[in-house]
């Protein structure tokens, strides 16, 4: 793959007799190398061949190979000449992270932290196979299909204020829950309320230092040692059936032929069969923010229960990192409206955007990006300058660099337990093999994650935040 | 012939299975995805789903067979110890797949030793020139 380096932390693919548009990577030469080892490059490259796509098809610091786009991929459509895609978005629509603060410090929690990782192990459901404590039915699950978080805090589980810090208030208004098949009602039926398994996870952590005082005092982020909680998950059966759902639709609609890559395909945004994906993805990413929803309204009972009071454990932030939504943004000077795809990338957005809520808008959005099993996590600000570089979307976290197969040899997962102990880390999962799999060394290092993203101006780092305990699915 | 092997992928959980009628390696692939999930030589086959897919092509046809086993798990608590009674055959411009696939519940206490999410058309791969005679068929799963 021919790549040069255009700029500082930037790199350039150029075009193709194929590609529409160069592909940009923004990455120091360290990450740079992880992504020369896999197929990251050759994916960009084969994003910037889709019809429609404006400026470039952009790659996110932390970006390693996926299916079709790569994992830290951000691609733009015009709405009318260009495309919808599921690879762009992901099996895992709507997967994201939610980050609560609270008025504890990390010596209250110290006190009780196995106390409080147990109950709140006890609360949320997660693992493999593992099904929620909700019993719904079809009525409702379209409800909550067609309304989101909304639904959640309508129906107890949490509070008003809530919405207002999730992305898209939390609701996506284009969903339509009758574009979702019978198949992912019935994965999802089970499953809403719950963690699920793989990489996601739930942390107790504290903040280890503050980088921005201004725009931290607006998030809540008020001191080192305050406690913090972190939920990393997503849309669970019902939004990976979603995407095999509309991946096999797109295939019998459009065919497979020229296409460089299978999990490419894509609809006209405009057609009946992109605007059927569109809506039902809509309807996914709802179920996702309705399941954080409740996580954080269990979590907030745990904390009450535990340590007195759920008093201040107010949410700073939801933002999904699996996503195709319609945004405007500035094309060759032009503001245009665009279908924006963020596959493993997270929205950025600088002050004044009407999307950021009006208690941000004079600070950007909080951009959310966790790290892995036992290393540091971050919280950044949106700036206007990544509405420039990559219409407003930095990392999405650290990125996969070893096989599970590779982590199962290499690590187990009591050790793992261990060394975090040692460290003061608390650890709670369904499986230790799922632990091992998730070790630190098998991701990349998101400390240089993020001081990329910062030097670029993708997203200002706020705060870094340090595991106190952690639970796996 | 081995039935199937696991390779090694970055994010997720790939494989190839072979066989000496594309049928057999196509149900060699299922014992190779529920052996990402659980231990299938454990499983008896007590309890029998019938699955029928259709796919425009070999590949389109994998996949959703493939996915039958994900769902089944999902829905029904599924877990997949045999196939038996495949047959494939030519279907309007594609393919049809018949099988019969047995198996326990969850509720029988076997262990889960992984989560696949989807199949995917990542480096799927299917070729009928596997050196000895037969197929070989190639899939990478979201894990």
């Amino acid at each position: 793959m021919d790549i040069r380096k255009i700029g500082e932390n930037t790199w350039e693919i150029a075009a193709d007799a194929a590609m529409k548009v160069p592909a940009v990577v923004y990455s120091s030469a360290r990450l740079l190398e992880d992504m020369r080892r896999d197929q990251t490059l050759a994916q960009a490259r084969n994003v910037a061949c889709l019809p429609g796509i404006e400026r470039r098809s952009y790659v996110m610091p932390d970006a390693h190979q996926g299916y079709g786009f790569p994992i830290g991929g951000v691609a733009a459509f015009d709405p009318d000449a260009g495309v919808i895609s599921p690879g762009g978005v992901g099996y895992d629509i709507n997967c994201g992270v939610r980050l609560l603060r609270t008025d504890f410090t990390e010596a209250d929690v110290a006190a009780k932290s196995k106390e409080l990782l147990a109950a709140i192990f006890e609360e949320v459901p997660a693992g493999v196979g593992k099904g929620g404590v909700t019993k719904l039915n079809r009525a409702v699950l379209r409800d909550i299909l067609a309304r989101g978080a909304e639904w959640a805090v309508e129906n107890g589980y949490g509070r008003k204020e809530d919405l207002e810090r999730t992305e898209e208030g939390g609701r996506m208004a284009d969903a339509d829950p009758g574009e979702v098949s019978e198949r992912a009602l019935e994965r999802g039926i089970t499953q809403l309320g719950t963690l699920g398994a793989g990489n996601h996870f739930l942390e107790i952590q504290k903040v280890e230092e503050i980088l921005d005082e201004a725009a931290a005092r607006a998030f809540g982020i008020d001191a080192a040692g305050q406690a913090m909680i972190m939920v990393h998950c997503g849309s669970r059966g019902l939004g990976h059936q979603v995407a095999t759902d509309f991946i096999e639709i797109l295939e019998n609609a459009f065919g497979v032929a020229g296409l460089p890559d299978r999990e490419l395909v894509a609809a006209p945004f405009r057609s009946a069969e992109g605007q059927r994906y569109y809506r039902a993805m809509c309807a996914a990413v709802n179920y996702a923010f309705a399941n954080r929803q409740m996580i954080a309204h269990w979590i907030r009972d745990v904390v009450a229960r535990v340590l007195g009071t759920a008093r201040g454990v107010d949410q700073v932030y939801d933002v999904c990192h699996n996503v195709a939504k319609v945004e405007e943004h500035e094309v060759g000077g032009r503001s245009k409206r665009l279908v924006v795809h963020r596959k493993g990338a997270t929205r950025s957005f600088g002050p004044g955007r009407p999307e950021v809520p009006s208690v941000y808008r004079a600070v950007g959005q909080p951009a959310l990006i966790p790290g892995s099993m036992g290393t540091a996590s971050y919280v950044l600000a949106g700036t206007k300058e990544a509405e420039a570089l990559s219409f407003g979307s930095t990392a999405h976290g650290a990125g996969r660099i070893m096989s599970r197969h590779e982590a199962l040899r290499r690590f187990r997962g009591e050790k793992i337990r261990d060394d975090l102990a040692r460290r003061g880390i608390a650890l709670k999962s369904t499986s230790w093999k799922g632990v091992a799999e998730e070790a630190a060394e098998a991701y990349k290092d998101v400390d240089e994650v993020v001081r990329v993203s910062n030097e670029l101006g993708l997203g200002r780092v706020v705060a870094r935040l340090a595991p106190l305990g952690v639970m796996k699915g | 012939m081995n039935r199937y092997r696991i390779l090694p992928h970055t994010a997720d959980g790939k494989f190839e299975a072979f066989g000496k009628t594309l049928e057999e390696a196509f149900g060699h692939a299922a014992l190779a995805l529920a052996s990402l999930m659980w231990d299938w030589s454990k499983i008896e086959p007590r309890i029998e789903h019938l699955v029928h897919v259709e796919g425009l092509d070999r590949e389109q046809l994998l996949v959703k067979f493939l996915g039958e086993i994900v769902y089944l798990f999902e829905t029904r608590q599924f877990l997949l110890g045999r196939v038996s009674r495949i047959v494939i055959r030519p279907h309007l411009d594609g393919f049809a797949l018949d099988a019969a696939l047995g198996g326990e519940t969850l509720a029988s206490g076997h262990e889960i030793t992984g989560d696949v999410k989807a199949v995917t058309y990542h480096e799927l791969a299917i070729e009928d020139d596997w050196p000895g005679g037969g197929w070989r068929v190639q899939a990478v799963v979201d894990m």
